[in-house]
Order: C-alpha cells, then structure tokens, then sequence
C-alpha cells in the first residue's frame, strides 16, 4: 500500500494505492500530473507524508533523497545517457549484467545494445528509458507520458512491453497518459487531476465510458469542413484519427462553425415486433 | 636568419607554456564546481557572481593588473600575510604572475562550461540522480562526457588566452629574464629595441601554434557530432 498525502504550491493530494496495481494519471496540461510524479519521485519539494509499504519515504522529520527512493522514472523525453551505449546506459544504474540482458530480450533491443542513443528511433529510445528504469527492481514505476510522442503501432507494441514488465516485476506504476485506450488496455485505476486536486477516481470503465449502457453510440470530434453539395451539406469531422463526412440540413449547417467541438451520436437500430 | 634560428632564445616561450598549464589546471578545479553551481541555481546571488566572474573580459588588463599588483604587494595585508607568515613573495616572480592570470583568464574557463552544463537536457540530470548517483558521479560520469566540446574549448581557450596575456603580465611581473619574461613580454622588448628579425620569428611561431591548436579543437568538436558508435 503506498499512502500519498502531499502539498506545495501546485497540488494538493491525498491518495492511496494498492501495491501492484496500475495507475493512470490523466487531466489537462497544467493540472499538476507531472508535479505529483516529480514530488513522488524526490525531485520536486513538498510537504506532508508518503509512506510505501512498511517504509516512510517522507513524513514531517524526514525526506529520504532522490537517490535513495526505490524508484524508476520515464521521461517523455527518454533522458538517456547520451554519452554512454544502449547496454552503458542499463548498467550505470546497477552492474546486473544478467538482468540488463534479460531486459533488451524482452523488448527486443539486443542487437542495438552497442549503439548510441542518439542513433535510435523515438520507439527504440523509450524501450532503451523503460529497461533502464527498470535495472533499480523499482517498487513504484513512474510513467510521464511515455508514449505520447510515437506512432500508433510503436505505442500499442510498447504497452504491451510495458505491462509485462510491470507484472514481472511486481511493481506499483503510475502513468500519465491522455490516451483513452491505452488507459483502458493498461490501467485498472483512473485519477483524474485539476489545478492540483483530485476531481475523479476510479476504474477506467466508470471514468472513460461516457455512454455507459446507453443504445447510443456516440463520439467526440472537431468539425474541419462544411461543404455545399447540391442542395445538401456535408460537414467534415475529425474524431480521433478519423475522418468522416456526415450529411447535414441547412439549419445545422447554419448554426455549426469549422472549428467547432461536435458530438457525433446514433441510436442503435433496436428492431421492435407488434402484432398486425 | 638562420643563424638567428639557432641562437633563439626559447626561454620566454617555455615560460609562457608552463604559466598556461599551471594556470588552467588551477582554473579547471576552481571553475568546474563554480560552472556548475552556475549553471543549476536559483539562487538571487547568480547575476552578481557571474558578473564578477564576467569582468577581466571588460576591464583594461592595466586595471587588473594594477589591482592585483596593489593587493599582492606587502603594503596590503594579503601580501603582508604571506611574506610575514609563509615568507612567499608574491609580486615580480612566477608565483605572482600564476595568480594575476588565474584571475585574468577566469571568464575564459567559467563560461564555456557554464554554458556547456547549461545546455544539458535537466531529465537526463534528474535520471542519473533517480538511478542513485550523488552529484558528484553525475557531474563526473554524465554531465562532463557530454559536453565534450565545451570542455576542450574551455581548456583550449584558458590556455591560449594566458600564451596570449600581456598587459597584467607585464605590470605584476615585470621582465625578468627566466622568471617573468614570457614570449608576449619578450616580443614587446625586441620590439622596443628593434630586433626585427627576432620579433618576426617569436611572432610567427606564436600565430602558426595559435593556429593549429585552434584547428584541432574544431576538428574535434566536427567529429563529436558525427560519431555514432561507442567501439
């Protein structure tokens, strides 16, 4: 159990969390996510207590140091060592050759175990950051949106990478993450923040199911056109990475804008039966 | 003009070389914690220090000189001091020209490295200090290895910076042959008494070693950016 109770001038948070279990972190930019890694990891100050497991990390007379928390840390921008090679990088942290092999086993990295960071992909680097934050056995792993600057199927192979680790190794992992499904496929916790605070908390499918048991499919998306064809218009909306053009009267074309937030809603086709 | 090839007097030129050393291996040890402190406080006393550090590049070297000069003699109480209680004399000899360039030469070390630990990713501090190492291992093992060309450009610059001294040379040390009278020193005098010949060669074999000592620290600083492989 890891008992979070922290305060400086950006957040203000009072949190418990099961060990082993996979949390993520999600709210608008500003809203403190980051902060609470930082401040969790040592990195930032704060007052108040954290306690993980049987040990106090901090409490009102102690504060143990970054380097002593049993940590690890991905940073968005991967924060490799650029100075050393793929395998340098994993050893710096501990001289467990055995297990910094075992790692770029896992993620298929062993070939490049001899390069320089700054000749791998963006997909390659954040393998290279999660093995290395990994090479500590952390008790808490703590994520900041590390996948957010890879393509779709660099992200999706990473989660699963990333999930099996954080079941080998047993440990508790907080991500932040703004991706609705990579939340739903990795985490069985959301906590979503703002301006520092805790507004929403619990399972994925309570947070992110808008819809829950509803016959409606429903969608948020962004309107990019609205074109004229014939004696219709046909309106260009944007969800996700999707494209898909829907056909609009002219009283809506009217009163919507390019630019606009739309929601995008059906109601499933519910064949009913009556007697003639 | 070979003749005068052969009598050479190489002394001053020896001299200049071991004041550089000396000096930029003191700077090096004084300038490293200070760089880095620099480069990561927030301190309010931060403007203020780099301004001092900042002020042999604007000040007239017969300032500095003249400062250092005052302060070294035996009429101020540091000069008193190390006379009375060490008996080191610390104005016209070797020793006192190693302190004026220390102070002359201070920015020239400072800056680059400031700027070299400055431009470092803060995460990539921040995951050496997460992996368990003090400040010290990161500073030895992370931040200096990364910044490789401002390193050896701050080295480089200190040195040639002291080779090329003059002004505070001449007012803390005087000339005298062997123990203050480096190549700028000696050249200012053959000057002063018209051997041509003597000023042509010491002043062309200082531009040919300024020279190439420049061309290798950027062909270094070239490869640095190209190299992909650690074996």
């Amino acid at each position: 159990m890891i008992k979070i109770n922290l305060k400086n001038s950006i957040i203000d948070i009072n949190l418990e969390i099961e060990s082993t279990s996979f949390v993520a972190l999600s709210g608008k930019s500003g809203s403190g996510k980051t902060t609470l890694l930082r401040v969790l990891a040592g990195l930032e100050d704060s007052v108040g207590e954290l306690h993980v497991e049987s040990h106090v990390w901090q409490d009102s007379s102690t504060c143990m140091s970054v380097q002593k928390r049993e940590i690890g840390f991905v940073f968005q921008d991967y924060a490799l060592f650029e100075n050393m090679s793929v395998l340098q990088n994993l050893l710096f942290v501990a001289k467990d050759l055995e297990l910094a092999e075992h790692l770029l086993h896992v993620t298929e990295m062993s070939e490049l175990k001899d390069r320089l960071p700054r000749t791998l992909s963006g997909g390659q680097k954040q393998r290279v950051a999660i093995c290395r934050a990994m090479m500590k056995r952390p008790k808490i792993l703590l994520l900041d949106e590390p996948l957010s600057a890879l393509d779709s199927q660099m992200r999706s192979n990473l989660q699963n990478e990333i999930l099996s680790l954080h079941k080998e190794f047993g440990t508790t992992t907080i991500m932040v993450s703004h991706d609705p499904s990579e939340i739903y496929r990795l985490c069985n916790r959301v906590v979503l923040l703002e301006d520092g605070k805790i507004i929403n908390d619990g399972s994925p499918k309570d947070i992110l199911l808008k819809t829950k048991g509803s016959q409606k499919f429903s969608f948020e998306g962004e309107l990019l056109e609205i074109k004229k064809v014939d004696v219709i218009f046909i309106a260009i909306i944007a969800i996700g990475q999707q494209l898909v053009e829907i056909v609009l009267s002219s009283d809506e074309a009217e009163s919507l804008h390019v630019g606009d937030k739309v929601n995008v809603s059906t109601k499933a086709f519910s064949p009913t039966i009556s007697k003639n | 003009m070979i003749e005068t090839l052969l009598n050479l007097e190489l002394t001053p030129f020896i001299l200049s070389f071991k004041l550089a050393a000396i000096t930029t291996l003191i700077l090096f040890c004084i300038s490293l914690p200070l760089a880095w402190y620099l480069s990561q406080t927030h301190s309010k006393s931060k403007p203020f220090l780099e301004a001092i550090t900042a002020l042999p590049i604007v000040l007239p070297p017969s300032v500095i000189g003249f400062y250092i000069l005052y302060a070294l003699s035996y009429n101020s109480p540091v000069g008193a001091f190390f006379k009375e209680t060490l008996g080191v004399d610390l104005v016209f000899n070797f020793t006192g020209l190693v302190i004026a360039s220390c102070f002359y030469s201070l920015p020239f070390m400072i800056q680059p490295l400031q700027s070299g630990f400055e431009s470092l990713s803060k995460s990539m501090l921040e995951a050496s200090y997460i992996s368990g190492k003090s400040k010290y291992e990161t500073v030895f093992k992370v931040a200096l290895p990364n910044i490789k060309p401002a390193l050896l450009t701050a080295i480089i610059v200190t040195f040639a910076h002291t080779i090329g001294e003059f002004g505070v040379v001449l007012m803390v040390g005087g000339s005298i042959p062997g123990e203050t009278k480096v190549a700028s020193v000696a050249i200012y005098e053959m000057v002063e008494i018209m051997d041509y010949s003597s000023a042509h060669i010491y002043s062309g074999l200082m531009v040919l070693l300024s020279f190439f000592t420049l061309l290798a620290v950027y062909t270094f600083n070239h490869k640095q950016k190209f190299s992909g492989f650690i074996k």
